[in-house]
């Protein structure tokens, strides 16, 4: 491209206030950019083995995750001047002339059997503090993205103290298609939307997948017998069994924090209402009763009540109910239409669709005030889902005649777009923390 | 840096799309029906056939479409109903299955409520008319099953609807 014609795009980049970084079908849109993110230069990870060096390189994916969070601002690749491999080796006054409050490095060892093993260190660049000496991880090469997220994760937790959620994954549904040719898919895919796995496949519907609290099943509805009915699948082995399939609605399945039982939306043909069933003994508990549609139940970090949506007062508003049931009290009180609310871990926070007119964006309630804060830009914004330590969020949007998924900090600041796949793309759910090896 | 053209591009083409859509005047969805017979059929008097399902003007109308976050039945539905009605008296053995829909504003489980409202009153209409509730099954698949996939009235209109769908013709 003649230097001239970059140069205007480059203007006109920086007019709008916009910058985008592509990689391999993902895009990263930082939007208003934010002057309060921290800088920090991850310098790229060398390979010290005697074997061909790895194709991924673990620095990339650190730099890509740090920016994604919208806390940190990475020094770009090409803007990384020297490149230490140790603590020892990082002359600390280029980085300061860089300007640079944080520096990563690391290198990539031989493991033996194939493995690799990845070392990495932190530092202060102001007062050369280590923060990370000795963090170490070994597995597959196969593996090394996720060993990749989980070393952004230790850096993350030492400058922020909030555990890192970048070795998480998501789940999605995928519809590719028309009429009677329709082709759904369940997947998960590593949280940056790399590495994506078919969970299950149905020429119906599939929809609203929720993730059990350790990680390994997925429940989620689906049309495949004739009307919506409720499953609950190990990801692992691909066993799955029906949990409900009732007359009218079964949807918007939802795990308690324990993970023994399931909450539900139940029509029994009539008007869907909040039911609670308890996995082990298939107990169902209703706990809402009204005549209107409430749906959507989300559960409380401490399990003690339930979030949900409800068009009891004309349009979907959000309420929160005990548990053990009862009437529920409103708690959305701006915005014509409140929706599919996503709890924060602490419970501080709900994200939520809320629709005005013919737009819909994805809105984040903060419980103590009371007041919601607008964080995307899409016409069509919906079904928002938290990272399990709420630095970001997962939603869908709609784009021409194609829906597709983003993830925004929390601030609304960072934006990036996850292609997936062909088709439409809907319906995310953030997993929660990831043990190693899952 | 190549996003600032194609992010102009896509603005302008959405925008200029949305104003396609929005100019679009509201109309009715042009009725699925071609006449292909002359006689009036409806009142339940045995005169229908099976076949009379794939011949009969008014029976072949099986898609009763809504206006917005409504889920009652327009006046000019009536006939379809009385005549879906008449025919589910007369065979006692036919089923119907009333799929709900919605268009695509607002959330997905949201919808799958509103479009079983949708079959439910499509459901209540054929009931009042004589069909028994045993022949009548409602499956709401929100707005999973869109026909047009356009962003705007014209054809949101066409994705807020029932579907009668026979599963046994006798």
């Amino acid at each position: 491209m003649p230097q001239r014609i970059f140069h205007w795009l480059a203007a006109f980049a920086l007019a709008f206030c916009t910058m985008q970084v592509s990689a391999q079908g993902l895009t990263l849109d930082i939007v208003n950019g934010n002057a309060s993110a921290i800088p920090i230069v991850t310098v790229p990870f060398a390979y010290q083995g005697s074997s061909t060096p790895p194709e991924t390189d673990i620095g990339d994916i650190v730099r890509a995750d740090l920016n994604r969070c919208g806390q940190f601002r990475s020094l770009a690749k090409d803007q990384v001047v020297e490149f230490p491999a140790r603590g020892s080796d990082i002359k600390f006054p280029t980085w300061r002339l860089l300007k640079q409050d944080y520096i990563v490095v690391g290198r990539v060892l031989d493991a033996g059997a194939g493995e690799v093993r990845v070392e990495a260190e932190l530092y202060t660049v102001g007062d050369q503090k280590p923060l990370l000496t000795n963090l170490a991880i070994s597995g597959q090469r196969s593996a090394m993205r996720g060993i990749a997220h989980q070393v952004a994760d230790a850096v993350y937790e030492k400058i922020t103290g909030v555990r890192g959620a970048f070795f998480t994954r998501i789940a999605y549904v995928t519809a590719k298609g028309s009429g009677n040719n329709m082709a759904y898919n369940l997947m998960i895919a590593d949280s940056d939307g790399y590495g994506p796995q078919t969970v299950v496949s149905s020429r119906q519907p599939l929809m609203s997948p929720a993730w059990s609290p350790d990680g390994r099943r997925l429940a989620y509805v689906s049309f495949e017998r004739g009307n919506s009915a409720i499953y609950v699948q190990d990801i692992a082995t691909g066993a799955r069994e029906v949990v409900s399939a009732n007359k009218g609605i079964n949807g918007a399945p939802a795990f308690s924090p324990d993970g023994g039982r399931l909450a539900l939306a139940l029509s029994h043909g009539v008007n869907p209402d909040i039911y609670v069933l308890d996995l082990g003994s298939r107990k169902l508990t209703q706990i809402t009763r009204h005549f209107a549609i409430d749906t959507e139940p989300t559960w409380s970090p401490d399990g003690s009540s339930i979030v949900f949506t409800s068009d009891r007062s004309g349009k979907p508003q959000l309420y929160e109910v005990s548990a053990a049931g009862g009437d529920g009290n409103r708690i959305t009180f701006s915005g014509e239409y409140n929706a599919k609310p996503s709890v924060s871990y602490d419970g501080k926070k709900i994200a939520m669709s809320q629709g005005s007119g013919n737009v819909y964006h994805i809105a984040v309630l903060d419980r103590a005030s009371g007041t919601a804060t607008t964080i995307s830009t899409g016409s069509f914004d919906e079904s928002p889902s938290f990272a399990p330590n709420a630095s970001m969020i997962l939603y869908a949007a709609t784009e021409g005649s194609r829906d597709v998924l983003y993830s925004v900090s929390a601030d609304g600041r960072v934006r990036q777009r996850l292609v997936l796949a062909d088709g439409d793309v809907r319906s995310p759910a953030w997993s929660p923390y990831r043990q190693r090896g899952q | 840096m190549k996003l600032p053209v194609r992010f102009l591009l896509t603005t302008v083409v959405a925008t200029a799309a949305l104003a396609a859509c929005s100019s679009n005047k509201p109309k009715p969805p042009p009725p699925p029906v071609e006449q292909t017979t002359t006689t009036t059929q409806g009142s339940g008097n045995g005169r229908y056939t099976v076949e009379s399902l794939d011949t009969d003007a008014c029976l072949r109308q099986r898609v009763i479409y809504f206006d917005l976050d409504k889920t009652d039945i327009h006046s000019e539905f009536q006939a379809a109903i009385a005549c879906h009605a008449a025919y589910l008296r007369q065979f006692p053995g036919a089923r119907v299955t009333l799929e709900g829909n919605c268009d695509e504003r607002g959330t997905r489980e949201y919808n799958l409520g509103l479009g079983e409202r949708r079959g439910n009153s499509v459901q209540g209409a054929l009931g009042g008319a004589g069909a028994s509730t045993g022949q009548l099954n409602v499956v709401s698949y929100g707005e999973e099953r869109p026909v047009c996939r356009e962003h705007g009235e014209s054809c949101w209109q066409k994705n807020r609807r029932v579907e009668i769908v026979y599963t046994a013709k006798q």
